[in-house]
């Protein structure tokens, strides 16, 4: 991969800076001055860097050539759905009318914005089944906490004091435990049968007066299609308790079936993953919370209604409250609108379907190469194991990391954290044919690579612009921010 | 737009050729071909028939040209603060943003790349990490400071939850001069773990030793500058922590939020180059003094080397996240807001030493003009006495909802009735990007408006 040219990125910001140098020159003062307050409130020194323009653009240009992205390479990180982010959606979101106004702003001067979260609501409610959404919570886990609330809500609301236990299968995200426990809620693991879904046995077990309710990765971090998900769903009712279905993997199942007509209660979405808007590094995200209308009133605020002509603002008779600042993660959102209007019905039914087929033609063709500790069609994505290259001396890790050197990113590793080396891949509907066959010849020649030069694969990557960082030491010695008087 | 037509494998699908979707039919063909099955509706047997295929009510698809038309018409019906004079805050900043920082964080390595899992693969934002984490701790005289929150006011909810766990106490002490909006997310945030939440009169603040924090902002939700000393020092006496919401620009003048000795300072970083896009995406900004480091959200970027002793970045301190942790994390937040940390690291790299200062001026000089002359209007007052930064009250003669409708009707982008605590009150905010003409012309609609 390229290496940032020949503008150097050793040097940090304030490293580089140099007394007088300005990037930006700002008007000057066109009123009179006005007296400064006491000298006590104003601060001495600013240490912020002094740099000129074409040295801030060259750094951070030079860093940047330093990252893998879907848009320099191809980023099969599973659970993620890192498909392409459409230029125009981008477009969109920055035009003045959208990314120049005020969330305070009286609704009379934003009746574009509302529309299209009104539009939004409504697109996403049709897509998941579960009618009611509220477009408030700013990412997938805090969507996550957002519907554990509302679920808290409604038992409380009918009396249930005692429901306080949430069952979470053993395959699912780290959020879904910590976003449980963020709402109050004793989290009692499930564990997954021997084909990859929830043990019916062991959910018996915990669906009593005491359950508030599951939260339910639907397809499973396995990348399986939980086949009884309806017994899980009548399971959970008969006791009592309320279904969460965590959105996160939501591309496999877009047209194909709806989670509310499955028994769901309540998800969340994740725009960055399934609806095309960028992951910028790590965000920002976007997780709406779609609903059946009996948990309506609880959503967080605000929500968007519409009277007559007009678009409003307003707060669910119940709601568990405010939980962001504004009214979401806009930008987001309009993303995402555009994404829907510009694939339409048959265009997000084509995603899921592609994707899906993608992931079992990169699952059939590795079959037997490594391991697939599930052997079933797959969804959106497909989990390996490195069982077999772990004998010859070569870790999940070890495999992931050589994978860089032939310029795919690697998979996502080690997660769910019941498979064994586990390697998850997805594909996405957005990746060529002639891509997905290059990955799975670079799996093949890796696995050969583990026999013939154990080495190599175990010291990989060789081509990035750092060999393997030493973590122990960064947790040992925190170095968290650059000091002038920290060795360099 | 018709690129639809007939699948000819044997499906009831219909074949929709996407631009964002390369696969063609004969390519989808040969893949299934592969997997020894004819359509792709056989990969999904695994649905329950009743609910498989169920009817999908969207709109058809549009063409980019058709999106360009219709999402310019919808963006068109809002009024954008560039469009007039305009003097709302109240948590969401019109300022200057430099060109280049719109042109750097839609560089795709930055913008379509993931969190930063695989550190030799993503060592650009790993570093741009650090970088902000540096830059974030010296605006604040902190010690250590997150990649980010999702926006100020979570930011600012994080930081109480964080003081319970410091303190193992249960109770939190709100200013009542801190934001509303922020003041409801910290209840939501609080509701479900048996967290108290008062909100009291900053001027005598009543803390005892069950007191987890007191939390501020800085300057109020209302413009003005409270004796940070005072209440941190208030906060220590009793065992509690000072918790300090801070508007980054005022960091451009003001003393810093550590001088006062705060052990938690929060932020809204919109107003270091993010544009206020009806409310965000946003990056809360998070940080404290070190001893609490274990007990922080959110991912954080250290400095360390390769094995051939190369310097580079890691993702660390891990076991205080959700995919390590669970349930036993210190949040479950994830996902953050990335991109807009990048945005502010390239805002505070070209404002710089000087900018930052000079932005924090001007806020000043411009809303001190503009308060000084809608003081003297005959009608309007100034209610609450004392130091101010950008933002200031106005008691108005009549209700400031039916003042900002005649301003409007001169294009003039009033500010926030605040009528709930001054009496016919209006929170007024003023930058850089009022000229001296904006509020010439602000003063003088009011002065005819009574």
């Amino acid at each position: 991969m390229q290496q940032g040219g020949n503008r150097q990125t050793e040097k940090l910001l304030l490293q580089r800076s140099v007394p007088g140098r300005v990037g930006v020159v700002l008007p000057g003062l066109d009123v009179p001055a006005q007296p400064m307050p006491a000298n006590s409130l104003l601060r001495n020194e600013l240490a912020l860097p002094e740099l000129s323009e074409p040295e801030v653009v060259q750094y951070f240009t030079g860093l940047s050539l330093k990252n893998f992205s879907i848009d320099t390479h191809f980023y099969p990180l599973g659970s993620c759905t890192m498909k392409y982010n459409p230029k125009i959606n981008d477009e969109i979101a920055f035009q003045a009318g959208f990314a120049g106004i005020h969330p305070l702003q009286p609704v009379e001067q934003s009746q574009g914005a509302l529309e299209l979260l009104y539009k939004l609501q409504g697109f996403l409610g049709e897509i998941t089944g579960l009618p009611a959404v509220s477009l408030a919570t700013l990412a997938g886990a805090h969507g996550e906490l957002g519907g554990m609330l509302m679920i808290r809500a409604q038992h409380l609301a009918n009396g249930e004091t005692g429901r306080l236990k949430v069952a979470i299968p053993d395959s699912a995200h780290g959020t879904n435990p910590a976003s449980a426990a963020m709402a109050g809620f004793e989290v009692v693991e499930l564990a997954s049968d021997n084909d990859g879904n929830v043990d019916l046995g062991a959910l018996r077990s915990v669906a009593g007066p005491d359950l508030a309710g599951v939260m339910i990765t639907l397809p499973s971090t396995l990348g399986l299609f939980d086949t009884n998900i309806l017994e899980v769903c009548r399971i959970v009712h008969e006791a009592g308790g309320l279904v969460y279905g965590d959105g996160a993997n939501m591309n496999a199942l877009l047209g194909r079936v709806k989670l509310g007509d499955l028994g769901f209660d309540v998800c969340h979405l994740n725009l960055h993953k399934t609806f095309s808007t960028p992951h910028g590094g790590g965000g920002p995200g976007a997780g709406p919370v779609c609903c059946t209308e009996q948990l309506a009133p609880y959503l967080a605020a605000p929500m968007v209604t519409q009277n007559g002509d007009s678009y409003d603002l307003f707060t669910p008779e119940k709601s568990i409250g405010k939980l962001s600042g504004f009214h979401g993660n806009f930008g987001v959102l309009v993303r995402a609108y555009t994404y829907i209007r510009t694939l339409g019905d048959a265009g997000i039914k084509s995603i899921s379907g592609n994707a899906v087929l993608s992931a079992n033609y990169m699952m059939n063709a590795l079959r037997g190469v490594y391991h697939l500790p599930y052997d079933r069609t797959c969804m959106h994505e497909a989990v390996f194991s490195a069982d077999f290259q772990k004998e010859r001396g070569s870790s999940g890790l070890e495999i992931a990391k050589r994978l860089l050197d032939y310029g795919f990113h690697a998979p996502t590793m080690y997660f769910p954290l019941i498979v064994h080396e586990a390697l998850m891949i997805e594909p996405t509907e957005s990746e060529t044919k002639e891509t997905i066959d290059a990955f799975i010849q670079a799996l093949i020649d890796i696995d050969r690579e583990v026999t013939e030069d154990t080495e190599l694969v175990n010291n990989a990557p060789h081509t990035t612009p750092v060999a393997r960082l030493d973590e122990a030491k960064a947790a040992r010695q925190p170095d968290l921010r650059w000091q002038p008087e920290a060795a360099d | 737009m018709t690129a639809t037509r007939p699948n000819t494998s044997g499906t009831n699908e219909e074949h929709f050729q996407s631009h964002y979707i390369p696969s063609t039919m004969d390519e989808q063909a040969a893949m299934l071909a592969a997997l020894g099955i004819d359509s792709i509706d056989q990969l999904f047997t695994d649905i329950p028939d009743e609910f498989r295929n169920p009817i999908l009510n969207l709109p058809a698809p549009l063409s980019e040209l058709e999106i360009q038309q219709g999402l310019g018409q919808m963006a068109g019906k809002n009024r954008p603060l560039s469009s007039g004079p305009s003097f709302l805050g109240a948590g969401s900043y019109h300022h200057f943003i430099p060109s280049i920082v719109k042109a750097l964080i839609t560089r795709g390595e930055f913008l379509t790349a993931y969190t930063p899992y695989q550190a030799e693969a993503s060592q650009g934002t790993l570093q741009v990490i650090y970088e902000f984490q540096t830059l974030i701790c010296n605006l604040y005289g902190m010690e250590v400071a997150n990649a980010g929150m999702y926006d100020g006011a979570t930011s600012l909810a994080e930081a109480t939850l964080m003081a319970c766990r410091v303190t193992k106490r249960e109770k939190v002490v709100l200013a009542d001069t801190i934001s509303p909006a922020y003041i409801d997310v910290i209840r939501t945030y609080c509701q479900s773990q048996d967290i108290a939440v008062e909100v009291v009169d900053p001027s005598n603040p009543a803390l005892d030793n069950e007191t987890a924090c007191l939390v501020l902002q800085y300057p109020n939700y209302y413009g003005y500058i409270e004796d940070q000393k005072k209440l941190v020092d208030a906060a220590h006496a009793q065992g509690a922590l000072a918790v300090v919401s801070c508007d980054p620009t005022a960091m451009g003048m003001l003393q810093t939020p550590g001088h006062y000795g705060a052990d938690i300072v929060t932020g809204d970083g919109q107003p270091l180059g993010i544009p206020t896009s009806y409310g965000g995406p946003y990056v809360g900004l998070f940080a404290a003094k070190q001893e609490f480091i274990r007990q922080m959200p959110s991912r954080l970027s250290g400095r360390t080397l390769d094995k051939n002793g190369k310097t580079g970045y890691v993702l660390t301190l891990q076991t205080r996240e959700q995919h390590i942790r669970r349930e036993r994390a210190t949040s479950n937040i994830c996902t953050n807001e990335a991109l807009y940390a990048l945005a502010a690291t390239i805002y505070l790299a070209a404002l710089g030493k000087q900018g930052m200062r000079q932005v924090a001026e001007l806020c000043y000089h411009k809303a001190h003009y503009a308060a000084a002359q809608i003081g003297q209007l005959p009608g309007y007052s100034l209610p609450i006495n004392g130091p101010f930064f950008q933002e200031f009250v106005v008691q108005c003669p009549a209700s400031p909802t039916e003042i900002n409708k005649k301003l409007m009707d001169r294009n003039i982008l009033g500010g926030l009735d605040v009528s709930e605590k001054v009496p016919n009150g209006m929170l007024l905010c003023v930058t850089e990007m009022n000229s001296k003409e904006d509020i010439d012309a602000l003063v003088a609609a009011l002065s005819e408006i009574k």
